[in-house]
């Protein structure tokens, strides 16, 4: 495609640039600040795993014993594998449950007993790194064998029942009637949990917990209906909430394929304070690219509380944003499944010619990334009738704009969790709009000076006024005033506040020591992964 | 008793055709088929047609059922919650409550329990509102404070107490496991242990799924259903707390 919609290659680039100069101070103040959180993850990969006998995680029981002693500031790794060595121990998980019955103290070593303790936990965090590292090598060959799905858009279908053992079998009957990448929704308050649950969960609220147990199984049972399909397919959760990095840690683990990343969701609409999201954003931003997972973005969800017509281009502020971040973090074009939404009120003249040049600047601004299309949520009244038109226009402005991953519109939104038939009404739906226009991007040029270019230069021009605007007041001002989604989050509020330190001069991560050196050196898929 | 009767609407009055849609958990072939006409007379359709079946994966099948019930709906033994107070335009609730309670009045919003659904409780605070329709941020006497999402029902309590809320409002998407009946219980009972009665606030919750003839068993002064609108809670507030003889709350303190 490109050049549709005749836009300024300057307003272009300076969008970006401003971008930048927004996202810049947010990425400082991520590399001089930590997160419990983070010193979890970067506990997972040297091997920490399990919980206590009430459910709660060993890296949280390590963590909060590290922090009740020398605070977090250093980062655990140090003390954790300091007390190790002391300890006379070779297995961290157990160094965690002594810790938890207080049989341990922890402290910051210096000298010689410093240097010892970074090289431990350093060679600990590599080893998890390459278990990452393989799990990539072998989607990679997996999609090989199996072969990506034989068209674009892919289609994106969501299971949410609460029973892990419920969502399986819907899973797969959903790949085999036609879906590419398969959601498996998180139970409705996990989000604000600041623990990861462990095990095969069998109860949720509107949809199924995020645990480690729950992702190998999901993986396993669409590693099968890949096999029998002959494509592979994609299975995403959620890298968000007081867990993300933790998330994102498990996710590389597990081989999830997608996951839910936003650079300012958390903040928006789960009032997660603004200085730990953007400091766990990063820190999962670096291991999905690592884990060669692709990120989407949540700029849909602004138009669920704003108007989707006056607030267009605070989406494609957010977009420049995410991505922005994204770069930073070291994820590339083909990850940045950057999101968007067909959310303009149906009433609205020309409400679809709207949707078409908003989708298409989108599509022109990140020529590269596969983008994600939302379906409309907002203006679904429970008329399934009226809803299943509306999604079939969504659908067409999928295939007429070229959007990369399709998340398949119910007819039932906001009446009920989807039942089979909702599913397979749905899909039918995507197959006839994609099967019988599926090529008309080529012939879709919308006409030079025209509505559809106009409107995708109006809102370009506003995305460059408000991002002038964020650059001089600051990004976290914009949040603490409500500029996104019409929410006010001021950066000194919000939920996990009191999970972020800033750092001492001597704190250490060795994950993001890892991941940075050998992203900076291109190797983004390091030695060993052979083995 | 018996009042005026009416029967389902095709295309002729009195024909009493319906229109359902379902899925089996059997494979697509005769005896489903069999099966679907054997629950749409079960149901009263008489005589079904069946006019679409398909295959849904292994082991369901979808239906398409049209059909004649014969069932009457009387329509004087309809019982609803009809609007019992006055619709009034914006600008009529500001000078009511500036004139009447001669303060702003407090309204304290919030979704409780694990429901992270905001989207209702947005719609009728936000000034952007719903439908054309600002919300209640936008009257210019109302002070409004929204919590956002999954608030506990003790912190709810606890900024109605600080803000001396007039009313709260709560909206419950999620219904899983009739999660938006025990969490409206449970904030209905904390109020009361909380705040005697004469200072406690109005209490008005609001979602797509309940029954708004339910208030008084859930333990609050009013449930709004699906397609409510601002002006309507907005009118609903002055009617409870400032012109009318319902609850007084702490109106004209």
């Amino acid at each position: 495609m490109g050049g549709k919609l005749g836009l300024d290659p300057a307003v272009v680039a300076r969008a970006r640039e401003l971008a930048r100069r927004a996202g810049q101070p947010v990425v400082d103040l991520a590399r001089s600040h930590t997160t419990v959180s983070v010193e979890r993850a970067v506990l997972r990969l040297a091997g920490v795993g399990g919980a206590d006998p009430d459910g709660i995680p060993w890296v949280n029981r390590l963590v909060d014993a590290v922090v009740a002693d020398v605070g977090l500031s250093h980062g655990v790794a140090v003390p954790v594998f300091d007390a190790l060595a002391r300890e006379s121990l070779d297995d961290v998980t157990l160094l965690a449950q002594r810790a938890a019955a207080g049989s341990v103290r922890f402290e910051v070593p210096s000298g010689r007993a410093a240097t010892a303790a970074r090289r431990a936990a350093r060679r600990a965090v590599a080893a998890g790194i390459r278990r990452v590292d393989r799990r990539r090598v072998e989607r990679e060959r997996l999609v090989r064998r199996w072969g990506d799905p034989p068209r674009r858009p892919w289609v994106y279908l969501i299971v949410a029942t609460g029973d892990i053992y419920e969502d399986i079998p819907q899973a797969q009957a959903a790949a085999r009637a036609g879906a590419d990448v398969i959601a498996v929704i998180r139970s409705t308050g996990q989000s604000l949990l600041d623990y990861v649950p462990e095990g095969a969960t069998r109860e949720g609220f509107a949809g199924t917990y995020a645990t480690q147990e729950n992702f190998r199984l999901m993986r396993a049972a669409l590693d099968a209906s890949s096999r029998e399909l002959g494509r592979y397919v994609r299975l995403t959760n959620y890298a968000s909430g007081l867990c993300m990095p933790e998330m994102a840690v498990l996710a590389g683990l597990e081989r999830l394929d997608m996951m839910l990343n936003d650079s300012m969701y958390g903040i928006l609409f789960r009032d997660i304070n603004p200085i730990r999201t953007f400091v766990d954003q990063r820190f999962s931003r670096q291991v999905h690219a690592r884990a060669g997972i692709i990120i989407n973005t949540g700029e849909d969800n602004y138009l669920t509380t704003a108007d989707a017509v006056e607030e267009a281009h605070t989406v494609t502020v957010s977009q420049l944003l995410n991505e922005f971040f994204a770069h930073e973090a070291g994820l590339a074009d083909w990850q940045l499944g950057l999101g968007h939404a067909f959310e303009i009120n149906p009433e609205v003249p020309e409400s679809l010619r709207l949707e078409l040049a908003h989708a298409l600047l989108a599509r022109e601004l990140f020529p590269d990334a596969p983008l994600k299309w939302m379906p409309p949520t907002k203006h679904m009244t429970g008329d399934v009738f009226r809803g299943n038109l509306l999604d079939g226009f969504f659908n067409l402005v999928g295939a007429l704009t070229g959007q990369g991953i399709l998340l398949v519109g119910m007819m039932t939104e906001a009446v009920v969790t989807p039942w089979l038939s909702d599913r397979d009404i749905a899909l039918q739906n995507v197959r006839y709009v994609l099967g019988a226009a599926g090529g008309l991007h080529e012939d879709f040029v919308p006409a030079p000076g025209g509505f559809v270019q106009r409107r995708a230069g109006l809102v370009l021009d506003e995305a460059v006024r408000l991002l002038e605007r964020i650059v001089d007041d600051s990004l976290l001002t914009a949040i603490g005033e409500g500029t996104f989604g019409i929410m006010r989050r001021p950066a000194d509020r919000g939920k996990g506040l009191d999970g972020v330190a800033a750092h001492a001069s001597d704190y250490y991560n060795p994950a993001t020591e890892i991941l940075e050196a050998d992203a900076a050196g291109g190797a983004v898929v390091a030695a060993g992964v052979s083995a | 008793m018996s009042g005026p009767v009416v029967r389902p609407y095709g295309d002729t009055t009195g024909d009493g055709m319906v229109q359902v849609s379902f899925t089996l958990p059997v494979p697509h072939d005769k005896r489903a088929e069999g099966a679907a006409l054997q629950l749409a007379a079960k149901m009263g359709m008489d005589p079904a047609l069946l006019v679409h079946a398909r295959a849904m994966g292994d082991g369901f099948t979808f239906f398409v059922v049209y059909g004649r019930v014969n069932h009457l709906v009387d329509l004087s033994a309809v019982r609803v919650v009809e609007r019992d107070f006055p619709l009034l335009p914006a600008k009529e609730i500001n000078a009511l409550v500036k004139r009447r309670l001669r303060r702003k009045l407090t309204v304290v919003g919030a979704c409780i329990g694990t429901d992270a659904h905001t989207v209702g409780i947005d719609a009728i605070l936000n000034v952007k509102g719903i439908a054309g329709e600002k919300g209640l941020e936008y009257y210019r006497e109302l002070r409004v404070v929204n919590l956002g999402a999954q608030v506990s029902v003790p912190d709810l309590v606890e900024a109605a107490r600080a803000e001396r809320a007039d009313a709260v409002l709560v909206s419950q998407v999620v219904t899983q496991r009739d999660a938006h009946l025990h969490n409206t219980r449970e904030m209905s009972a904390a109020f009361r242990e909380a705040l005697p009665a004469g200072r406690r606030p109005l209490l008005v919750v609001g979602g797509p799924r309940f029954d708004e003839a339910m208030a008084a068993e859930l333990g609050v002064d009013r449930i709004f259903g699906r397609g409510t609108t601002p002006r309507e809670v907005a009118s609903y507030l002055v009617h409870a707390l400032v012109t009318g003889n319902g609850r007084g709350g702490r109106s004209g303190e």
